[in-house]
């Protein structure tokens, strides 16, 4: 076999191969039979301790950790660390060092900064799981949206990603899960447009992901096949980023109206929660010919199992 | 990464094909066959482990329903999840998907496989099985058995038993109709 | 033969002696008396002293670095003066002028007159400390540089920190004027620069990393060229960085305004993408730029708008700078790598070697208005010697400064300083490694 998972961490899209992908969904597709079953559990992971280590709000993103490793059998605990507490003298590497005298196989992290990922990788001896850094990157959202792309590549009349017009709409600035998806994305082979405010546009995002710009809605959606769109933090409202929350879904929101720009086929994506009324309008969001969102949900269960499974043999020399 | 080995033909397609006919033949006329309401073909559901297994038991069900004269059910089953070995062999590159549509609670299940060495699998196979129902009773099958159990586990069909010598094992090798057993030595 | 001060006299036999003050570049001998240059030439002497065979070394003068963080007094735990000199010893660094951001601050007779005792005490090389501009280096209020100047100040800078306002640094340069007083801006348009905390470009958008834009640095250069344009006050850039900067300063001095600036080892060797893998160590202010920023660096030290190489030495401890990449302190330590690094100058034809060493010599010692980086007869025997050819990599670990926050740790380099004299006393002899 060459397609063998060897990786200790996996602290983002960035520098997975094509086949290191594919073999995540696959074991992920695999792994979503488990969830059908009436015993939703398989006893692959029995012994294993996984650690939930949350230095940011997120029930979402926590509970789906949580549940994969629960349906794997392994003991998940949840840690919740306040950023305060960090800042009140005890350092990152104090908290790590604590939970290393635990001996986790593998530490799921979300952490408000950037990088903060790496950092830990040259400081601790679990497997790591970025679960959302700052604005760098959210692998595991990124592999449940490719998932969810993948099922629906057949009704899009698409036997790959190649060619696949995905357009990725919104606060791309402040987006983990923009850049995930769209490192993925381009790896696998298909076109991706960002779309939104150039105030809310990372600088030179065309050289540094092999995207196209677009800063009107209307141009981006033009043909996708895809449709993602970002959350809007209530936080960049009424700021030098953006006037008003009503200028922004006047201009930036998916309605039907608009979405008919699109492919007649194409899907919706939100990696939730969504703010309805601005950045998507409910008759989109609840419209089930093409809103995919509630399967991403289904699909994070999955892929989460997956890199848990993945990683928990990973350590092992062949 | 790629250790060298040979592969030695150790059935060809037909004699593969012949040892499941006279599996299937053995099935229908010792125990699906016969008029006991303890085993009637109704109640039998077929299920393959992947993927060797799998490949066996699709050809093994195929005769046996021209001989029952009735479809009955089959399934596939991937242990991946229910391996002990995670720790030692690390992760499977390729996991199969579980399909195993009906009920099997009650039934009778023929769990097949296609080599049968150390016990392992079929141990998981059936923790994977008691995750979907409780079934009345399970009969193991198997192509080949080539010894060195390491767990109480014994076949109740057998197509062939052979002797393997060390570092050596055994696949069944499937190339579309063709399918043919080969011996897979180290060197 | 050995006087009070510990000065001897020294015999520098046969080397390659580069003085850039006087266009010297020739095999020659040196000899040093009481502490100062008694000749240089094809010598005969035959007193007894020390004799150093300096054949296949180079003979400079003492390096000055105009732009040095000793943390001392408040920060010891990360450098102070003694190892900090002693570091820049080690580095050929015979003078180095030191910034104000102390705790307190170096805004105050007292302050900068504890520093100079210190440096007597402890110090192995010359200490020329820099006043502050503003108190507290708050931007607000102008520090006494009339009595900081009769007192030992060499320059003025809020470094670390801008003068952002610009009435107040209008006035900082009239002010200064009277003194002919030198002004160092650290020029950053801190509301452009925000909560970055790398350069903005494709590295930072890939990191997810809040960047700081090159025209957070162009726009106060600019501002403050109109202003030295207004005031006449002597003006002087630190670290600069970014290309427009580097086309400001061309245009200034075009003009014939009294602008100059320096640029750091780090920035005209590296780039943003040093930062890939959230590494600390290539974090600092004003953040490492891409390659077109680069490049512009190159081609002003080339062209002679950047006359200055200094290091902007800022040693942080581990607790600083093991953390998460936003959190870390800006800053790298510099002394040690300073000339091995600036060498790839000579290697890559961006420079004749002269030239690196008249920018790390010559030309900061007459901004600061020093007698220094010169090897004139009768000017202080501040010499390093070092072998151009000799590779070596370096070793934040083995480092004098008590801080290992290099960003050139690992890096081949070519070019050992092999004796560093200060004053006729020799501070700092390569043992080999």
């Amino acid at each position: 076999m060459s397609n063998l998972w060897t990786r200790k961490h996996l602290l983002g899209m960035a520098g997975l191969s094509r086949e290191e992908i594919n073999t995540l969904l696959d074991t992920a597709v695999s792994l979503r039979e488990v969830n059908r079953r009436e015993i939703k559990k398989v006893p692959t992971l029995r012994g294993k301790t996984v650690i939930n280590l949350f230095f940011e709000n997120s029930t979402r993103t926590r509970t789906s950790f949580e549940l994969a490793g629960k349906r794997m059998s392994a003991d998940v605990v949840n840690m919740s660390v306040a950023s305060s507490s960090v800042k009140k003298g005890e350092t990152l590497l104090d908290t790590l060092a604590n939970l290393q005298a635990m001996n986790p196989d593998v530490v799921v992290i979300r952490h408000p900064e950037s990088g903060v990922l790496e950092f830990l990788a040259n400081n601790l001896n679990a497997a790591l799981v970025n679960a959302g850094d700052g604005r760098h990157e959210h692998p595991t959202q990124g592999l449940l949206d490719l998932l969810t792309i993948q099922d629906h590549l057949p009704l899009l009349d698409r036997d790959s990603f190649a060619g696949l017009v995905v357009a990725i709409c919104g606060d791309v600035l402040h987006s983990r899960v923009a850049r995930s998806n769209a490192l993925g994305l381009k790896t696998l082979g298909a076109e991706v447009r960002f779309v939104g405010p150039s105030t809310l546009m990372p600088s030179q995002a065309e050289e540094a992901f092999g995207v196209t710009v677009h800063h009107r809605l209307e141009e981006g959606l033009a043909g996708a096949h895809v449709v993602m769109m970002l959350r809007l933090q209530n936080e960049r409202m009424n700021s030098p980023y953006l006037p008003s929350v009503r200028e922004y879904a006047e201009f930036w929101g998916l309605t039907r109206n608009r979405l008919r720009l699109a492919d007649p086929k194409a899907i919706v994506m939100h990696p939730g929660p969504i703010n309805r009324g601005v950045e998507l309008s409910s008759e989109v969001a609840d419209d089930p010919d093409c809103s995919v969102i509630l399967e991403q949900v289904a699909n994070g269960l999955a892929v989460r199992m997956a890199v848990l499974y993945l990683l928990c043999g990973a350590g092992v020399r062949r | 990464m790629s250790v060298a080995f040979t592969d030695e033909l150790l059935l060809t397609s037909s004699e593969t094909l012949a040892l499941i006919d006279s599996l299937a033949a053995r099935l229908h006329a010792e125990r699906l066959g016969l008029p006991n309401p303890e085993a009637r073909a109704g109640e039998w559901v077929v299920i393959g482990i992947r993927r060797g297994g799998a490949l066996v038991a699709e050809r093994l069900w195929q005769r046996l329903c021209e001989r029952l004269q009735v479809k009955i059910p089959i399934g596939y089953l991937d242990i991946t999840f229910y391996r002990d070995d995670l720790d030692t062999i690390g992760p499977n590159p390729v996991v199969g998907e579980t399909d195993l549509r009906m009920d099997i609670d009650h039934k009778h299940i023929l769990l097949v496989d296609d080599v049968l060495f150390t016990g392992r699998t079929i141990r998981a196979a059936m923790n994977a099985l008691f995750d979907y129902g409780r079934p009345e009773r399970v009969e193991l099958l198997v192509l080949l058995d080539r010894g060195g159990r390491q767990l109480p586990i014994q076949p109740d069909h057998v197509g062939l038993v052979v002797q393997a010598g060390s570092g050596e094992s055994f696949k069944v090798v499937d190339k579309g109709e063709n399918v043919h057993v080969v011996r897979r030595k180290p060197g | 033969m050995s006087t009070p001060s510990g000065a001897e006299t020294i015999f520098i036999r046969g080397g390659r002696v580069i003085d850039p003050a006087h266009g010297r570049d020739e095999t020659a001998d040196l000899l040093l008396v009481d502490g100062v240059i008694q000749a240089v030439g094809r010598l005969e002497f035959t007193a007894p002293c020390r004799i150093i065979e300096a054949e296949g070394l180079v003979v400079a003068p003492g390096l000055v670095d105009m732009h040095v963080h000793l943390r001392e007094p408040g920060q010891e735990y990360k450098e102070d003066i003694a190892s900090g000199t002693r570091a820049a010893a080690a580095g050929g660094v015979t003078s180095v002028a030191c910034m104000p951001n102390t705790q307190p601050v170096a805004d105050d007779l007292s302050v900068i007159g504890y520093i100079q005792e210190r440096a007597r005490q402890t110090g192995v090389v010359r200490v020329f400390p820099v006043g502050a501009i503003t108190k507290g280096l708050q931007g607000q209020v102008l520090t006494e540089m009339g009595l900081l100047q009769r007192a030992g100040c060499v320059a003025f800078s809020d470094d670390g920190r801008p003068v952002s306002d610009s009435a107040v640094m209008r006035k900082a340069l009239e002010y200064a004027r009277m003194f002919d007083a030198l002004l160092i801006q650290h020029a950053e348009e801190p509301s452009l620069s925000g909560n970055g905390c790398m350069h903005e470009g494709v590295v930072s958008t890939r990191l997810g990393l809040a960047g700081i834009p090159s025209a957070a640095e162009s726009v106060m250069v600019d501002r403050d060229i109109r202003l030295v344009a207004l005031t006449g006050g002597r003006y002087h850039v630190a670290h600069v960085s970014t290309r427009e900067a580097v086309e400001a300063v061309r245009r200034a001095r075009q003009e014939r305004l009294p602008v100059s600036c320096e640029v750091t080892p780090h920035h005209f060797s590296l780039t943003d993408e040093a930062v890939i893998g959230y590494d600390t160590d290539a974090k600092m202010s004003p953040p490492l730029r891409g390659g077109v920023d680069r490049q512009a660096v190159l081609d002003g030290l080339a062209q002679g708008v950047i006359t200055v190489i200094a290091t902007d030495h800022a040693p942080h401890d581990e607790e600083n700078k093991r953390v998460e990449f936003c959190r870390a302190a800006n800053g790298v330590i510099g002394l040690e790598t300073m000339l091995p690094v600036t060498l790839e100058l000579v290697r890559d034809g961006v420079m004749s070697l002269s030239a690196c060493l008249a920018a790390m010599s010559y030309h900061p010692a007459r901004l600061l208005g020093i007698p220094h980086g010169t090897l004139a007869v009768g000017a202080a025997a501040d010499v390093v010697l070092f072998d151009p050819e000799e590779s070596w990599t370096v070793d934040a670990r083995q480092m004098r400064s008590k801080s290992k926050n290099s960003c050139f740790h690992g890096r081949r380099v070519k070019g050992r300083v092999k004796q560093t004299i200060v004053g006729g006393r020799i501070v700092y002899t390569d043992e080999g490694r």
